[in-house]
């Protein structure tokens, strides 16, 4: 079928040819009415403390030309391209190869971050980013609970990881209790906050339900910015217990974590205890994920996200189902806020602005909505892509941004785009899902 | 299968009276009176747009009929959350087929036992067997299905949970004639051999009426006529409007 869709590349002429051109003229103009003020013409203050400007034609020109080349290179590849045609271009013998790697994709990974503070043990940087990576990998699969198998569209997951990050901070540094305590209590508030978002925008679909979470998100980040004596506001929430070994603290002194094991001393330990914390927050999300999804009501979401009406006509009660997604991805951001608040010691509303959401539903987005193993790979490629091209300074957006589009043209339906069913027959039968390509519309 | 052979218990199962339903200013059912008896099949004619689908809909709550009162086994499910009317065992293969596209065969079937929690392997396997399209395609998507073949699992999926009655919208809708005549085939022999009722809505009058044991006619959001499928297949007005141009 794939043969169909991808013309040899002599096809590309004639008509095509034309419809390239014109779609390249007209990126062209739109490129030069947006460059003409944002580069064509350039404003200081000048010495007077008037404003000056001089024109720079010569960028614009570029910036024009550049946009033209842009827009003919998209329409000729967009022309090519769809699922299946990387598929089909690739020989036999490397698509058994791919098989294989993606069966031990999953394993290895796991295996891999299970041993990642022993090989990396002295390497402090990467311990950090893999904690960060975790952090964003459980998000993702919690948000994957919201989006990828309920397929309600969610902009303000953040504030449920708030929701959860100030209640363990509030409640640690108000009442002294261990993190271990509070990680349930975080989890429970968030999923409440949840529920609560979750009740109004029960009628809501797609757009209209995306506006309202996103300002449901703003919502949250606005009263913690302005509610000053429980917050702290803008200055955030200072001296949040450090995580202990199961009331051991990480210390120097006798009490300590080194001491009790009788090992030397080294900062190290904290910072791999979190590492197996968060690893172990994230796997949980993921076995709930993978048990919920065989249980009725994880089949509900699906086929909540497939069509609502026909889950209506067959007895499902949407709106438990709609409320119980809601609660159950809120929970797990609630979980993962209280991990964020031990770990920095320090939270303060600009960790939970509107760009937390977005890169954690780009995440969910480009791993492939509902599949477990696409959204870890998503978010260890994403975090990890911001430190790699941290060095490119403002240019890193722009990269981001091509390599979303990119995905988006080959593989709109995310990295791992196949989903799984979640029963079978005792007896498999010959043919698998995943072999059977799937109609559009 | 003769107009005369009425089915034994003639109870009814759904009785429907003085329904009226309203999409904002338009009138969609303008006073429906409809009765089904416990095992028969009844079919609902009626030209695009007449009504048939916002029937359907309205039995199920969505939309809320305006006024009237529909009666299900004695009881009364005008005001019944959509969810809970399905769970008394009243089953809809909807409009469309709405079959769970990314979903497997199998886990469609599934999802239409949540109705009838104790919906066995045996209702698997009763649908299979009226199915066997369906089984050869268990492990596949929905939606990678042919039309037909969707079709057979709407039906399918609603049988799931076991209905005492069966609602089709329009199930040769799109099909090529001998599919068609697949359905309606598998229609009849449920109703035969299991006993199930079928409330079947439907533009292929001719294949409608010859299955029904009783048909309703229906025109602008008002019934305009009713009989046994065979009287009203020889009544020149539903021949001239419905059936002449070829008995497809």
């Amino acid at each position: 079928m794939a043969d169909t869709t991808v013309p040899p590349p002599s096809s590309i002429s004639g008509p095509r040819l034309g419809r390239a051109v014109r779609s390249a003229l007209i990126t062209a103009v739109v490129g030069a009415g947006l460059f003409s003020l944002m580069i064509g013409v350039r404003t200081e203050a000048g010495p007077a403390g008037g404003l000056v400007f001089w024109t720079r034609w010569t960028e614009l020109g570029w910036m024009v030309a550049a946009s033209f080349v842009a827009g003919f290179v998209r329409e000729i590849v967009i022309q090519r391209s769809g699922e299946g045609v990387l598929e089909a271009l690739m020989p036999a013998a490397f698509k058994r190869f791919i098989n294989v790697v993606a069966r031990l994709l999953g394993p290895a990974l796991l295996a891999f971050a299970v041993l990642m503070p022993i090989i990396f043990y002295d390497q402090r940087y990467i311990l950090d980013l893999g904690i960060l990576a975790l952090t964003y990998v459980m998000l993702g699969w919690g948000l994957n609970i919201v989006v990828g198998l309920a397929g309600l569209l969610d902009l303000g997951y953040v504030a449920f990881y708030a929701v959860g990050a100030y209640s363990y901070a509030l409640f640690s540094t108000t009442f002294g209790l261990s993190f271990w305590l509070c990680l349930p209590i975080a989890g429970i508030l968030a999923a409440f906050w949840g529920v609560l978002l979750g009740f109004p925008v029960l009628r809501l679909k797609g757009d209209y339900l995306a506006i309202v979470t996103l300002a449901f998100g703003e919502i949250i980040r606005l009263v913690i910015v302005n509610w000053q004596s429980l917050t702290g506001g803008p200055n955030g929430i200072t001296g949040i217990p450090r995580p202990s070994f199961f009331g051991v603290p990480f210390s120097a002194g006798p009490e300590g974590f080194a001491e009790l094991f009788g090992i030397a001393f080294s900062p190290t330990h904290r910072i791999v205890f979190l590492f197996y914390v968060i690893l172990a927050l994230a796997l949980l999300t993921n076995w709930v994920t993978i048990r919920l999804r065989r249980l009725p009501i994880g089949r509900a979401w699906e086929a909540l996200r497939e069509d609502e009406i026909a889950c209506r006509s067959l007895g499902i009660n949407t709106t438990t189902t709609k409320l119980t997604a809601f609660a159950t991805g809120a929970m797990f951001g609630g979980f993962a806020g209280a991990f964020f608040a031990t770990r920095q010691g320090f939270i303060s509303p600009e960790s939970f602005s509107f760009q937390e959401s977005a890169l954690v539903l780009a995440i969910v987005v480009l791993g492939g909505m509902g599949s477990q193993l696409g959204v870890a790979l998503a978010a260890v490629t994403m975090i990890g892509g911001f430190e790699l091209f941290r060095g490119l300074d403002q240019y890193r957006m722009l990269v981001f941004g091509m390599a979303m589009v990119a995905i988006m043209v080959w593989r709109p339906r995310g990295l791992i785009g196949s989903r799984t069913p979640s029963i079978y027959l005792k007896t498999p039968t010959q043919i698998s899902a995943s072999l059977v390509k799937e109609g559009h519309g | 299968m003769s107009a005369a052979a009425q089915p034994a218990a003639a109870g009814a199962l759904l009785s429907i009276k003085g329904l009226r339903t309203a999409y904002g200013k338009i009138i969609a059912l303008k006073g429906i009176d409809l009765e089904v008896r416990e095992g028969e099949i009844v079919a609902l004619i009626g030209a695009n747009g007449a009504g048939k689908s916002t029937l359907m809909m309205t039995i199920f709550g969505n939309p809320r009929a305006q006024s009237g009162r529909i009666v299900f086994d004695g009881e009364d499910i005008t005001q019944i959350a959509t969810h809970d009317i399905a769970r008394r065992r009243i089953a809809q293969s909807p409009e469309g087929r709405r079959i769970f596209p990314r979903m497997s065969v199998l886990e469609n079937l599934k999802m239409g036992t949540v109705a009838a929690p104790r919906s066995s392997d045996r209702d698997l396997e009763r649908v299979l067997n009226l199915f066997p399209r369906l089984r050869e395609r268990l492990t596949q998507r929905g939606g990678t299905l042919s039309g037909g073949e969707q079709q057979m699992l709407a039906i399918g999926r609603a049988l799931m949970a076991h209905p005492r009655l069966l609602m089709l919208d329009e199930p040769s809708l799109g099909l090529a004639p001998l599919v068609a005549r697949q359905i309606f085939e598998a229609i009849r022999e449920l109703n035969r051999t299991d006993g199930v009722t079928v409330l079947l809505v439907e533009q292929n009058a001719f294949h409608a009426l010859k299955l029904a044991h009783r048909g309703y006619v229906m025109v602008n959001g008002l019934i305009t006529m009713t009989g046994s499928g065979h009287e009203l297949l020889e009544r020149p007005e539903i021949r001239a409007a419905y059936l002449e141009g070829g008995r497809h």
